[in-house]
C-alpha cells in the first residue's frame, strides 16, 4: 500500500465533549464502545486511572505504552474480565457494570488475547464454530436425535466459517488441531474466532507479536479489510510501531497506567512527552 | 457399538500442496449411520443368540449386562470430566438415584398395569413400555438431582467441586437409607435394601440402551451443544469472551451426565436384582472414573474399552476379590506414570473413517513408505 491511499484514508479526527477524538463521519451515531474515567487497583497498585475511550463505529484506534503500561489491563476491563474500582463503561449505549463477560460479548464486544487463548484441542473449524453458537439456533434435542434442520445449520455454518477463514487463506487448516498451528496462524485465527460472534468492535492485544515484516504488512491490510468489509470498530494494542502508524486513526498513550497523550499517529509521534515515556527508547523515525 | 465418533484433524499440517491429483473415496453421513446402526444390530442379535443357544452361559451373560451398565456409567461420567474437565467424585450418587427410582417406579406400576414378574421374562408390549418409562423415569429423577447439586458446585473449581460432589452422594446414601422412616411407609426398604426387583434387563434391551445413549451423547458432543462444553474445557475465559454462557453449558454438562448415569443406575437395579445404600458408596464412583481416566479423559472408546476390562478383570479373577481394590490402585499408577492422558488420550473411533482410510486403500504402513519416498525426494 502505498503511503499516499494510507494518507487518503486518513479522517478528520474532531473532538466530543468527552476528552475523546473520534473520526467525522463516525460522529452521527452514538460511540459503539464509551469508557468514563475508568480504573482499577490491584491490592496497593493503581494498574489504571481515568481512563477514557470513545470508539467510532468504524474507528481504527490504537493503544500503546511501555510494557506494564497497563494495556491489557483496560482490555480486561472492558470486556469484564476484572471488574473497574471506578468509572463506568458504555457497549452500544448500555452500561456494562455487573454483566458477565459473556452478555458482554453479545453486546458486541469481542476480542483476542496476548497469550493466545484457543481452543486448542478442537479444530480450527470448530473454534470459528464455537464463535457462531449464539447465532446458531437448533435445539439440543433436534442436534441429538439429528433432525434434517441440524445438518441443513451445520453445513450452512461450517461455509461461513470457511469464508471466514479465507480472510486469512486459512482453508486447508480447517481440519487442523488449533493448538498444533504455527504462531502466526493461531494469532489470526483467534481474531477469526472473536469475528464469528458478530462484534461491533474488535479489540486485537498484540496482533503482530511474533510476526516477520512480511506477516506483518499483510496483517495490516487484512485489518482494514476487516473493517471495511464487517463495518466494526477495532482497537489495537501493538508494539510493533509500523503497524500503529499504518492502520490506526487515533492512538492513546499509556504510561503507569495513565494517558499521556492521544491523537494521530502523526501528533503522537511529535509529542515530546511520547518521545520521553516510550518512542525515546526506540527512537522516531 | 461405536457411533461414528469424533475424527481429530490430521495432525500433520499440511502446507497446501494438494496430495495427489486422486480424488479420496468418501463415504456419505447417511450410509455411515446405516453402517452403523447395521453393525450394532448385528453385534445384538448374534450376542442374544450365542445366549439363547447357551454358547455364553446365564452367569457370563449378566457380566456382559453389567458390562453394558458400566460403559454407560463411564461414558456419562466422561461427559463432565474428559469434555467439561471437571472433576465430581459422586457418581455413583446419581447411579442409586436413577436405580432406586426406576426400580421403585416399574414395581409400583406392575399393579395397576397388570403385569407380573413372569411378564417379564417372556416380555410383553406392557413391560417394554414400563422397562422405558422406569429408565427414563429413572434418568430424570436422577438428572433433577444433578440440577440441584450442579448450580452451586459448578461455581467452585478442582478440589472443591471433588468435594462438594463427594459430600453430595453420601448424603444421597443417607437419604436412601433412611427415608422409609421419614415417609412412613416402606420405598427403598432402608439398610436391608429393595428386594423382589422384577429382572427387567436382558442381554438385548440393556445394550440397546447402550446403543441409544452412546448414539446421544455422541451426537450431543458433535453439535454446537458439544462444542460449547469442549470450549469450557479447553479455556474458560475464551469460552466466555467468546459468547459461551458457561453457566449454563457447565450446568447442562452436568445434568446430562447425571441423567445417563441415572439410566444406567436403573438398568442395574433390573439386573442385580436388590439395591442396598451401601453398593453406592465412594469407591463405587472412584471405580467409574478409574474407568474414565484409564481409558483416556475425553475419548469415548476409551471408557468403553476401559470399562468392559475392568467389568470383566475382577469377574474372572474371583478368587481374588479381596485385591480388587489393590489391582485398581496399581493399574492407575501405571497409567499416570505411563500413559498420564489414558489408554487412548482423546483419539475417538469413527466407523466410517475407518471404512473410508480401507476403501481408498490407505494403512499405515503405506504411508510410511510414502514418507520415505518423499523423504528420497
Ligand atoms: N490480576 C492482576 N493482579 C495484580 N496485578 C496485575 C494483574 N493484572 C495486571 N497487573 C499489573 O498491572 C500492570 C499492568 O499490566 P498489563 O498486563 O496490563 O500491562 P501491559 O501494558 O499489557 O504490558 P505488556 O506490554 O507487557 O503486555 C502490571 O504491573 C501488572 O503486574
Ligand atoms: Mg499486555
Amino acid at each position: 500500500m502505498s503511503s499516499e491511499t494510507k494518507q487518503k484514508r486518513r479522517p478528520v479526527i474532531v473532538q466530543m465533549e468527552s476528552p475523546n477524538l473520534i473520526p467525522e463521519r463516525d460522529l452521527g451515531q452514538i460511540p459503539v464502545l464509551e469508557a468514563k474515567h475508568i480504573g482499577i487497583d490491584f491490592g496497593g497498585l493503581t494498574a489504571v486511572d481515568d481512563f477514557n475511550i470513545a470508539m467510532g463505529r468504524t474507528e481504527i484506534s490504537g493503544l500503546i505504552g511501555p510494557n506494564g503500561a497497563g494495556k491489557t489491563t483496560i482490555f480486561n476491563l472492558l470486556t469484564n474480565v476484572y471488574k473497574p474500582t471506578r468509572g463506568t463503561i458504555l457497549v452500544d449505549g448500555y452500561d456494562t457494570a455487573g454483566m458477565s463477560i459473556t452478555q458482554v460479548n453479545k453486546l458486541g464486544i469481542a476480542r483476542t488475547f496476548q497469550n493466545i487463548r484457543l481452543f486448542s484441542q478442537m479444530t480450527v473449524a470448530q473454534n470459528i464454530l464455537v464463535g457462531f453458537g449464539n447465532s446458531m439456533s437448533t435445539h439440543l434435542v433436534t442436534d441429538m436425535l439429528r433432525f434434517p434442520k441440524h445438518w441443513k445449520q451445520e453445513r450452512e455454518y461450517r461455509d461461513k466459517a470457511m469464508d471466514l477463514l479465507g480472510i486469512f487463506d486459512m482453508q486447508r487448516f480447517a481440519d487442523t488441531k488449533a493448538g498444533n498451528l504455527p504462531y502466526g496462524a493461531q494469532r489470526r485465527l483467534e481474531i477469526l474466532r472473536a469475528l464469528a460472534t458478530h462484534p461491533k468492535v474488535l479489540l486485537l492485544d498484540e496482533p503482530a507479536a511474533g510476526m516477520n515484516p512480511n506477516e506483518t504488512e499483510e496483517l495490516m491490510d487484512n485489518i482494514l479489510k476487516i473493517r471495511d468489509e464487517f463495518q466494526i470498530a477495532i482497537l489495537l494494542i501493538e508494539h510493533d510501531m509500523s503497524l500503529v502508524m499504518g492502520v490506526c486513526e487515533v492512538v492513546g498513550v499509556l504510561n503507569y497506567g495513565k494517558i499521556i497523550a492521544k491523537g494521530t499517529p502523526e501528533e503522537i509521534q511529535r509529542d515530546p512527552k511520547v518521545i520521553e515515556a516510550y518512542l525515546g527508547k526506540q527512537g522516531v523515525k | 457399538m461405536e457411533e461414528d465418533m469424533a475424527t481429530k484433524g490430521k495432525p500433520i499440517i499440511s502446507t497446501g500442496s494438494p496430495k495427489g491429483s486422486k480424488k479420496r473415496k468418501t463415504i456419505s453421513t447417511g450410509k455411515r449411520y446405516i453402517i452403523n446402526t447395521v453393525l450394532t444390530v448385528l453385534v445384538i442379535v448374534i450376542g442374544q443368540m450365542m445366549i439363547d443357544n447357551g454358547s455364553i452361559s446365564r452367569y457370563q451373560g449378566s457380566v456382559l449386562e453389567q458390562v453394558g451398565i458400566y460403559i454407560i456409567m463411564a461414558v456419562s461420567l466422561n461427559i463432565a470430566t474428559g469434555y467439561l474437565g471437571q472433576l465430581p467424585l459422586g457418581h455413583a450418587g446419581f447411579m442409586s438415584v436413577g436405580g432406586y427410582s426406576c426400580a421403585i417406579f416399574i414395581m409400583r406400576m406392575m399393579g395397576p398395569m397388570h403385569v407380573t414378574m413372569y411378564d417379564f421374562m417372556t416380555g410383553t408390549p406392557a413391560t417394554t413400555l414400563l422397562f422405558v418409562c422406569g429408565l427414563i423415569f429413572g434418568g430424570v429423577c436422577a438428572a433433577i438431582c444433578g440440577l440441584i447439586i450442579g448450580i452451586p458446585a459448578l461455581r467452585l473449581k478442582g478440589d472443591y467441586l471433588a468435594i462438594i460432589t463427594l459430600g453430595f452422594a453420601e448424603i444421597i446414601r443417607v437419604v436412601m437409607l433412611n427415608i422409609d422412616s421419614v415417609v412412613g411407609f416402606q420405598l427403598t426398604g432402608g439398610a436391608k435394601g429393595l428386594t423382589g426387583i422384577p429382572s427387567y434387563t436382558n442381554f438385548t434391551n440393556t445394550f440397546v440402551v447402550v446403543a441409544i445413549s452412546l448414539f446421544l451423547i455422541h451426537t450431543m458432543m458433535k453439535s454446537r451443544h458439544g462444542r460449547a462444553i469442549l470450549a469450557i474445557r479447553d479455556n474458560e475465559i475464551a469460552a466466555e469472551a467468546t459468547g459461551v454462557n458457561t453457566t449454563y453449558y457447565k450446568t447442562l454438562a452436568f445434568v446430562v451426565s447425571a441423567f445417563f448415569a441415572g439410566v444406567g443406575g436403573g438398568l442395574y437395579a433390573g439386573c442385580i436384582g436388590v439395591m442396598a445404600p451401601a453398593k453406592f458408596g465412594f469407591m463405587k464412583s472412584i471405580e467409574i472414573l478409574v474407568m474414565v481416566v484409564l481409558g483416556g479423559m475425553g475419548s469415548m472408546l476409551g471408557s468403553v474399552i476401559s470399562a468392559t476390562f475392568l467389568t470383566i478383570l475382577p469377574e474372572a479373577l474371583r478368587a481374588f476379590a479381596d485385591y480388587r481394590m489393590v489391582v485398581y490402585a496399581i493399574v492407575l499408577i501405571l497409567v499416570m506414570i505411563f500413559r498420564p492422558q489414558g489408554l487412548l488420550g482423546d483419539y475417538d473411533f469413527s466407523m466410517g473413517n475407518f471404512l473410508e482410510k480401507i476403501i481408498n486403500g490407505e494403512f499405515p504402513w503405506k504411508k510410511k513408505q510414502a514418507e520415505e519416498v518423499e523423504a528420497d525426494e
